[in-house]
């Protein structure tokens, strides 16, 4: 019994050895990137929106998929020159959280298992990081439409 | 020209801000991005569904949409219109009916870059 | 019944002391822009190598390695009598295919980044005990091939915490033979001793922060070696360990000060901030088995060789996680393997 309180103490002194001594990421400056590249990307999606309003007369839910299929195709296109990691490097949160992170992340594992076969390899692995967040996007959409279902009863 | 400008300031700050909140997450929390790609999908899906998303949405436009709480939120949107229109059906169908632009992008996209190109180690 | 040729708890004795007999190193562009560039047997210009994956390149740059030190050695594949290597990846695939194509007996490793002390330190007692020789110990691992098995796809957008490190694509290889057995030309260090280490878990679980995880079971090997054999640290012109990059190496100090060994800042080298220039942006320093393995070959054993290093002690450090295990929220334990190495006179 003492023994292991001592292994737990030890544990407790090393966690906060590791503390001191790792270096931290500079928070002011990665929101400060985060923001201005998220803002020019949402901004870039406005005008695609507004683009699509007004010169081709779509409405606004038929402009906003159009924004949407822009975006990800020029993520996909960064993507396969190599050029959008280096982005997300310096952007963070910034690349990530837009539709651009979702889209990056269909890509890179589809390029990345290529050698694998296009079937196992790009077919298969093509979810593997973004698969969750169609699971949870579409199981969350099921269940607000069961619940509007229910309560508008 | 002086309220589409304002339009534009709008959506970058808020497009900004959904990012800032990421940063924030990412760096305090160790979460992965993966988790906050779902967080924030969830969230916004939940959101729109109290109705606190659509005027949100309204106000800052794209600097809403864009950003993957608005990937939940047309999400939400689309199974209660759905839900409107042809009953508990539209709970299966209608999510996945409003989004299926960016998602059939994201697909046939990747695999199109998968076809092209090759991933490199940077130096 | 002790064991004869045992110190203490984890420290064995080369009775006969091995001879390094030859020594061979092939590494990547972004290697050869380090500090150790120019020291290098082979450079591969691309990271791909010219082979179809970065699977293969793994493959090619630790055959060609192995080809290059037993040309030194002036000794066909055939004469090798055994072959003991590892890498990072699952199965231990690239030792096993390079070992396809050198056809020599082979004995897979696996010590994760702690690799070539343990190939050496069993090497070394096939060699002690007359077993096998000369035994061929490699070590190797490939950037893009351990970010895709551990991490994310390579155009995967992601930001690098500061504690992270950088995957080391390279191999390196050492030929053992007998002592006095000088058909291989002049020797370049001899095998004196070795200490097997523990796996150390101190529950870091930050699959980001590898250093903290191995820095634990790095000062439980040094103490034990320092227990069992009553020396200190002031006998080894360099302590070297493997990986445990810029964190790892301070938690290392403090760590040992602790336990009632203080390490002199001088004497401690870690190859994972020799392989590469601070402006690479390799964040906290190399990693990978192949770290360890090209500095062992290309920077220390020409330094014992020249006379201006005698003694080290060279202590590769291993974290040893697996994807599936993190995921399922195990912490990472850690793992450091130390050989004794002296020049020859």
């Amino acid at each position: 019994m003492q023994k292991s309180a001592s292994r737990k103490e030890r544990i407790a002194e090393y966690k906060e050895l590791i503390a001191r001594l790792t270096p931290k990421s500079k928070v002011g400056q990665g929101c400060l990137r985060a923001f201005w590249v998220g803002g020019v990307i949402c901004v870039l999606g406005q005008t695609l929106i507004d683009f699509g309003m007004s010169a081709w007369h779509l409405t606004q839910a038929q402009a906003g998929t159009l924004a949407s299929i822009v975006l990800v195709f020029l993520t996909a296109a960064l993507t396969g020159v190599g050029v959008f990691d280096r982005i997300a490097k310096y952007a963070g949160a910034g690349t990530v959280v837009p539709i651009t992170g979702f889209a990056n992340a269909m890509v890179s594992p589809a390029m990345e298992f290529r050698p694998e076969g296009f079937v196992l390899g790009t077919g298969a692995k093509l979810f593997t990081i973004a698969g969750p967040v169609l699971v949870y996007g579409i199981s969350a959409s099921v269940l607000v439409g069961l619940a509007y279902y229910f309560i508008s009863l | 020209m002086g309220a589409a400008l304002w339009m534009y300031v709008k959506v970058f700050a808020v497009g900004g801000l959904l990012c800032v909140l990421g940063e924030l997450l990412v760096l305090k929390t160790k979460l992965t991005p993966a988790r906050i790609l779902v967080a924030y999908i969830t969230a916004g899906a939940f959101l729109s569904a109290v109705g606190i998303y659509s005027p949100l949405a309204a106000f800052a436009g794209a600097g809403a949409t864009v950003p993957l709480t608005g990937f939940g939120h047309a999400l939400a949107q689309g199974a209660m219109h759905a839900v409107q229109e042809n009953g508990v059906l539209g709970a299966f169908t209608g999510g996945i009916t409003a989004t299926a632009g960016g998602i059939t992008a994201a697909v046939f996209f990747g695999f199109i870059a998968a076809v092209l190109f090759r991933p490199k180690p940077k130096t | 019944m002790n064991a004869p040729n045992r110190m203490g708890n984890q420290t064995i004795v080369y009775r006969n002391t091995p001879w390094i007999a030859a020594s061979a190193c092939a590494a990547g562009p972004r290697e050869a822009q380090g500090p150790l560039g120019d020291r290098f047997d082979l450079v591969a210009d691309t990271p791909d190598f010219g082979q179809e994956s970065y699977e293969q390149a793994e493959v090619a740059l630790l055959r060609e390695a192995c080809r290059i030190c037993l040309d030194k050695a002036h000794v066909g594949e055939k004469s090798v009598q055994a072959m003991l290597g590892g890498d990072l990846l699952n199965q231990i695939m690239p030792s096993s295919l390079a070992a396809r194509s050198l056809r020599i007996p082979f004995l897979g490793m696996y010590g994760a980044c702690s690799t070539m002390s343990e190939g050496l330190l069993v090497g070394g007692l096939l060699v002690d005990g007359g077993y096998a020789a000369p035994v061929l110990c490699t070590a190797g691992s490939h950037y893009a091939t351990a970010e895709r098995q551990y991490r994310f796809p390579l155009e995967y957008g992601n930001q690098r915490t500061p504690a992270s490190q950088w995957t080391v694509t390279g191999a390196g290889v050492v030929l053992l033979a007998q002592q006095g057995d000088a058909v291989y030309g002049k020797p370049l260090a001899k095998l004196t001793r070795g200490c097997i280490g523990r796996v150390v878990d101190m529950g870091v679980n930050d699959a980001n922060n590898m250093g903290a995880a191995m820095a634990p079971a790095a000062a439980a090997t040094l103490c034990a070696y320092f227990d069992d054999t009553g020396e200190t640290p002031e006998r080894f012109d360099r302590i070297i360990t493997g990986d445990l990059g810029y964190v790892g190496s301070e938690l290392l100090l403090e760590w040992c000060g602790k336990m009632g060994h203080s390490l002199p800042r001088e004497r401690m080298m870690d190859c994972g901030l020799t392989i590469y220039d601070p402006g690479q942006d390799s964040h906290a320093g190399g990693s990978g088995c192949g770290c360890s393995a090209v500095v062992l070959s290309s920077y220390i054993l020409p330094k014992l060789q020249s006379g201006e290093w005698q003694r080290v002690l060279f202590m590769a450090t291993g974290a040893l996680l697996s994807p599936t295990t993190s995921q399922q929220g195990e912490t990472i334990p850690g793992v450091a393997h130390a050989v004794v190495i002296e020049g020859v006179r």
